[in-house]
């Protein structure tokens, strides 16, 4: 008995006549809705970087698998989808080769390098957005450079003086200095200031948010078409709803009594759900099954670990979305969730 | 052992960084450049070359029970040494390596060098191991320094070598392009002592 050598594949040890492709390929369609308002916002632009997301990713991984003498296996669609969700994490302005080196590092030293598809410890796409905005910050943030949804504006306000960008980085990087010292400002700036903070609280906005007529990055902009997507998972049972609930949820109660510009429980609540990357994140990012906890406890740890960071990073960080960083730093403690919420065994100790 | 034999390990069967997977914190920190590389390199060869001279003529009197705090002693004085003199004539250097200078007195190739060779071994043996061993660490740091160069910044020891149109990943001299980078050189270096042995 004590030499056998047992292999133990990773989690879950479930047998189910559910495979891979048929998940993956469900994944793929459920973006089909968000990917089609992608090209509609942006334009062609944005479908060339999701065909060359996906290209590189998939040719990366026949690529990789190749050399490690494994089987090819692209035909299960899990670099498909890889190289849709980073093309989605990229400005529609972005240079076609961050495409393409985007979905080559999601793919090769993400996915690959550790092991293949099961073995990886962060979501590629994520990983590969972080590389990418490590690598060219410029070509990934820059405010000002974020083209305009068609059909709408980059703030999602028809103010003259705001229109330079997404409504994250509006509240980050002109709003929260201005209130911080309103003695510095011009009165019309002040004035103008706060008829958009009115203008945010109003249905008006929050529609255009639910929509998508902000600016942002290709297919985080319109939570409607990604919720389109997402119940067809949920109905499928594809993803677990504690994750993007327990993540949402907590994201909506912190950003009412934190994120509020005029003192605690004054937060826009409506705001900081439905804009940045937190629908895209919490519904089709944070409930990859590779790279998040197993067991239902870990889901709701995970979850709320998710909201707690995003809205840190929002409302202290330096950065005015933090999705992806929270995604990715719960990633990396989701190996530690699933063995300290691992079930006991009846009987066991 | 041949003297020769001594001299060479150094250089590729225990060149430390990559066959003994030492030294990693400096070699991390420091070499987002060429000349970086080569500047921690030498300067850790330098505290190398002195700490196995002195512990090696000291090995016969210095007690079994304290040598460790004994070699921490000997080397401390080497850093300092070392310290003081790039801050004299390399300020510029000194400056970029900053706080990992003085952090040299805990590299554990040093204190290693100290205890598996120096300590046994005679003062010729021993100088030669540490030439070699430090000229090992700092080939290493400058093939690392200068992959993340010509990737991070297009530049080699400070001069342009990419295209103009190649816009530096940025990554590659910030952290995580350090472990990256050092990932890929370590597979590299196996693959190629795997290669080297099936011959």
């Amino acid at each position: 008995m004590a030499d056998i050598k047992l292999k133990v594949s990773s989690s879950p040890h479930i047998y189910t006549t559910e495979s891979v492709p048929r998940i993956m390929i469900a994944v793929a369609l459920s973006l089909v809705p968000a990917t089609i308002g992608a090209v509609y916002f942006f334009g062609l632009r944005a479908a060339m970087l999701i065909v060359l997301a996906v290209a590189s990713a998939v040719g990366t991984e026949a690529l990789c698998q190749k050399i490690r003498g494994v089987p090819v296996r692209i035909s299960d669609f899990s670099a498909v989808v890889t190289g849709v969700l980073l093309a989605f994490n990229l400005p529609a302005n972005a240079p076609w080769w961050m495409a393409v080196l985007g979905g080559a590092f999601a793919i090769a030293v993400v996915k690959e390098l550790f092991g293949g598809l099961g073995f990886n410890i962060w979501n590629p796409a994520l990983a590969a957005r972080a590389f990418l905005l490590a690598s060219w910050p410029t070509s990934m943030i820059s405010s000002g450079d974020f083209p305009a949804p068609r059909a709408g504006t980059l703030s999602g306000l028809n103010l003259e003086s705001i229109s330079q960008a997404t409504p994250l980085q509006f509240v980050k990087n002109v709003i929260a200095p201005l209130l911080q010292n309103p003695s510095e400002a011009a009165p019309a700036q002040l004035e103008a200031t706060r008829t958009a903070l009115e203008r945010m609280q109003g249905l008006d906005y929050t529609l255009s948010l639910f929509w998508g007529k902000v600016g942002g990055v290709i297919g985080e902009t319109s939570v409607a078409l990604l919720l389109i997507g997402a119940l067809y998972l949920l109905v499928k049972g594809y993803i677990d709803w504690r994750v993007p609930a327990g993540y949402v949820g907590t994201v909506a109660l912190l950003a009412w009594v934190f994120a509020g510009p005029e003192g605690y429980f004054t937060g826009n609540v409506m705001l900081h759900v439905c804009s940045g990357g937190l629908i895209l994140g919490a519904f089709f990012m944070a409930t990859d099954m590779v790279t998040s906890p197993v067991t239902r406890k870990g889901k709701w740890i995970f979850a709320v670990g998710c909201g707690v960071l995003t809205l840190l990073i929002r409302v202290k960080g330096g950065y005015p979305e933090g999705v992806s960083y929270a995604i990715l730093l719960m990633n990396t403690v989701t190996p530690l969730i699933d063995s300290y919420t691992k079930p006991k065994i009846y009987g066991g100790s | 052992m041949s003297a020769w034999k001594v001299f060479a390990r150094g250089l590729w069967d225990e060149v430390p960084l990559f066959r003994l997977v030492l030294g990693l914190c400096p070699a991390l920190a420091v070499t987002t450049s060429l000349v970086n590389g080569m500047g921690m390199g030498l300067a850790t060869t330098f505290v190398l070359l002195g700490s196995n001279l002195v512990v090696s003529i000291f090995r016969k009197v210095i007690p079994g029970k304290i040598r460790i705090p004994a070699f921490i002693v000997i080397i401390a004085s080497f850093v300092t040494v070392v310290d003081l003199l790039m801050h004299g004539y390399t300020p510029d250097l000194h400056k970029a390596l900053g706080i990992f200078i003085p952090l040299i007195v805990v590299n554990c190739i040093i204190l290693g060098r100290s205890e598996a060779f120096a300590s046994k071994n005679g003062v010729g043996y021993s100088l030669l191991d540490a030439a070699g061993m430090g000229l090992g660490f700092t080939m290493a740091l400058m093939i690392l320094g200068g992959v993340r160069e010509i990737l991070g910044s297009g530049s080699l020891a400070g001069l342009p070598v990419t295209p103009e149109s190649f816009r530096p990943v940025l990554l590659f001299i910030l952290p995580p392009g350090g472990f990256i980078a050092y990932g890929l050189l370590l597979a590299a270096f196996n693959k190629l002592e795997r290669n080297r042995s099936a011959d």
